[in-house]
């Protein structure tokens, strides 16, 4: 939780271009029966794995791989913060998708993991050049908002909010918002269900 | 001048502590519910950081998906489910937060209880570290799920930031045809709208057909929003939602109910209110719904057959092939008639004492079919108790379905209640993913606790509308 400047994200990729891939399959919920997020790294896309011998998070080569170019509506379903933390402990630094779930982005946003959008051409584009080359480095720019490996090229977006966050280090959500401790005391004293209906 | 703003904005306003530079609002949170699964690491955080609980008499914990619906008997055999209960224990009791623990007659799933202590209220803001909080929605609150991170906020806080969503009016007007439920509305509506129509949005859910569903109904409409993508979604507050919460626990008492009525009355929509989008569905063209796929929007009306994937858009085929075959279905088969193994009345969506009587009338006088393995799973012990002083249990009982204490369950197995292998499970939940319900390979198919009440008899999914036992009402 430590404020860390994320300005930009280099690592080779991984690729799982499906749609609608819920938490559930993220982290399977019998992996949530743990009282720290210690271990859930391994059991990322567990079932998935084991159903599939080629699921990309099973081969050799991609082993190490730090972004994720996923695909529409990623990390759907339940609000469970084990799912991120499960990509992040198995080694996952950003995400770039065709678009992410609200509370799934929220949560990547809450661990300084970057979740940026991209075009499903574009996506289309990296996945066959990182399986073309799973050693290809990738580099996500938050400032320039743009996603470059080898001659590949593209741009990507991002909430300003969420962006600022990161390159200003300021992620950790916690400490801001102690800071504001005295307006949310003061606050709390207009809100008519805290004043018997009188405010 | 009359309030344009819809209850949505007129909710958030009110709570806005203040708005960042980059748009975000840091908002204040009215309710905060806790659970045994999203908040050890939260309040490890808070240890790390030497922080107190900022606001205790605003948070609830309870205890639901971990817990056995057999033999309850302390220690739980789950060594580490029987960690995680010690750790909500230990927490509640260090930070000062109320538990209705299992000794609790309170006790149950965190959205039934809620609502039927009157901790839900119209106008409050509600977090919860599970994305069925849009649940509370159904009083007029704005209701959301959150991750762990942001169970350490609220608890340190009871403020978190968040980005303003969009509000779209989902309106469905007309009554519902005799065997059509809450339940079908719901997943209808993520049907035509699909799982990420909803990204972005929060959903108001208005017109004549909700205006006549009880709270419990509207429970089950606002709990599925966030399988329509949408974060929360709610109903405005009326007199339905007044007569519920009039002596409840933790309602208002006496006067301050008096000076809360009018006031929750006063946040609905006016007439003239605003929205970023409106869409409106008639209530006559919704049938019982059962699902076939692995994403909630995946389904049909019962009487239809199941998607030829030439007649899907291109970019959809992919997902409709890995369906098919991950249910062992083939395109364009009648989904009525899919054999099933397992029924499941339970969860969030469906637990209440309006869904147990309605299974309970249907299964009245009947055998569950010998190859279903079929249980109830009541949503909290007062529900229970409830269901028992009507004799429901008895009812169950007779039909050869189990009838279990309160939780989770097989909602999604993080407890002993899991699908074994291929099994098909007609289930009254709300998630259909592969893998949900315990078994990586298990199958769900998901409709209204009537529904499954029918399947469970018959041994395979049916209409309800055909269903002999049951004059649908
Ligand atoms: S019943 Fe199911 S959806 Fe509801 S809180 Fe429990 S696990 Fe989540």
């Amino acid at each position: 939780m430590s404020n860390n400047e994320i300005k930009s994200v280099t690592a080779t990729g991984i690729s799982l271009l499906l749609d609608d891939i819920d938490t559930d399959r993220i982290i399977p919920a019998r992996f949530l029966r743990c009282v720290t997020f210690d271990g859930l790294g391994e059991h990322a896309f567990e079932d998935d794995r084991q159903q599939d011998p080629a699921h990309p998070f099973n081969q050799l080569q991609f082993q190490g791989a730090g972004i994720l170019a996923a695909g529409r509506n990623f990390g759907c379903g339940s609000s469970r913060e084990h799912a991120p933390q499960s990509l992040m402990r198995w080694g996952i630094k950003a995400v770039i998708a065709e678009s992410f779930a609200e509370i799934f982005f929220g949560n990547c946003g809450s661990l300084g993991i970057p979740a940026v959008k991209a075009s499903r051409a574009d996506l289309e584009k990296l996945a066959a050049a990182i399986q073309k080359n799973p050693k290809l480095e990738i580099t996500v720019d938050l400032q320039k908002l743009t996603v470059t490996a080898g001659d590949i090229a593209f741009t990507v977006t991002m909430p300003d909010s969420a962006r600022d966050a990161l390159v200003t280090g300021q992620w950790d959500y916690l400490g801001r918002l102690l800071n504001a401790a005295d307006k949310v005391t003061e606050h709390a004293k207009t809100v008519p269900y805290l004043s018997g209906f009188r405010a | 001048m009359s309030d344009k703003r819809n209850l949505f904005n007129k909710v958030w306003d009110l709570h806005t502590v203040q708005t960042l530079p980059g748009g975000q609002t840091q908002l204040f949170i009215g309710l905060h519910l806790i659970h045994e699964v999203t908040s050890p690491q939260a309040f490890e955080i808070l240890r790390d950081r030497k922080l107190k609980v900022a606001f205790p008499e605003r948070t609830i914990a309870t205890v639901d998906h971990i817990v056995p619906t057999g033999s309850q008997a302390r220690p739980f055999l789950d060594d580490l489910a029987e960690q995680m209960m010690s750790a909500i224990e230990k927490n509640c009791a260090d930070f000062g937060v109320t538990l209705l623990d299992l000794k609790d007659d309170r006790q149950g799933i965190v959205h039934v209880v809620g609502p039927e202590q009157g901790l839900t209220q119209p106008g409050m803001t509600i977090v919860c570290g599970d994305s069925h909080t849009s649940t509370h929605g159904a009083f007029g609150s704005i209701a959301i799920g959150i991750g762990t991170s942001n169970v350490a906020e609220v608890l340190a806080t009871q403020t978190m930031f968040l980005n303003r969503p969009k509000v779209r009016q989902v309106v469905v007007h007309g009554q519902l045809a005799p065997g059509v439920y809450a339940k079908d509305v719901i997943l209808y509506i993520i049907q035509k709208l699909g799982v990420q129509g909803g990204v972005g949005y929060a959903y108001e859910f208005a017109g004549s057909t909700f205006d006549v569903m009880s709270i419990e109904e509207r429970m089950t409409v606002c709990n599925m929003s966030i399988e329509g993508g949408a974060r929360c979604g709610y109903i405005n507050p009326d007199q339905t939602t007044v007569d519920y919460l009039r002596g409840r626990p933790f309602s208002p008492k006496d006067a301050d109910f008096e000076r809360a009525t009018p006031w929750w009355l006063s946040l609905a929509s006016g007439e003239d209110a605003q929205f970023d989008d409106v869409v409106v569905f008639d209530a006559a063209d919704i049938e019982p719904t059962v699902t076939w796929g692995i994403t909630p929007a995946q389904s049909v009306g019962v009487s239809q057959p199941l998607p030829r994937i030439s007649e899907v858009a291109p970019e959809e085929q992919t997902l409709i092939r890995e369906a098919l075959k991950f249910m062992g279905l083939e395109e364009g088969q009648p989904i009525k008639g899919t054999k099933i193994d397992v029924a499941f009345i339970g969860s969030c969506t469906n637990s209440r004492m309006s869904d147990l009587r309605e299974a309970a009338r249907i299964v009245a006088g009947h055998k569950v079919a010998g190859h279903v393995k079929a249980i109830v799973v009541p949503g909290s012990q007062l529900v229970r108790r409830q269901a028992m002083a009507e004799g429901l249990h008895l009812i169950f009982e007779a039909a050869g379905f189990e009838w279990r204490a309160a939780g989770c369950s097989m909602c999604l197995a993080m407890n002993p209640d899991k699908l074994q292998g291929r099994e098909v499970c007609a289930s009254s939940s709300n998630r259909n993913f592969k893998g949900r319900q315990g078994s990586p390979t298990g199958r769900t198919l998901l409709m209204s606790p009537a529904m499954v009440a029918a399947a469970a008899i018959e041994g395979h999914v049916t209409d309800i509308r055909e269903f002999a036992g049951a004059a649908v009402c």
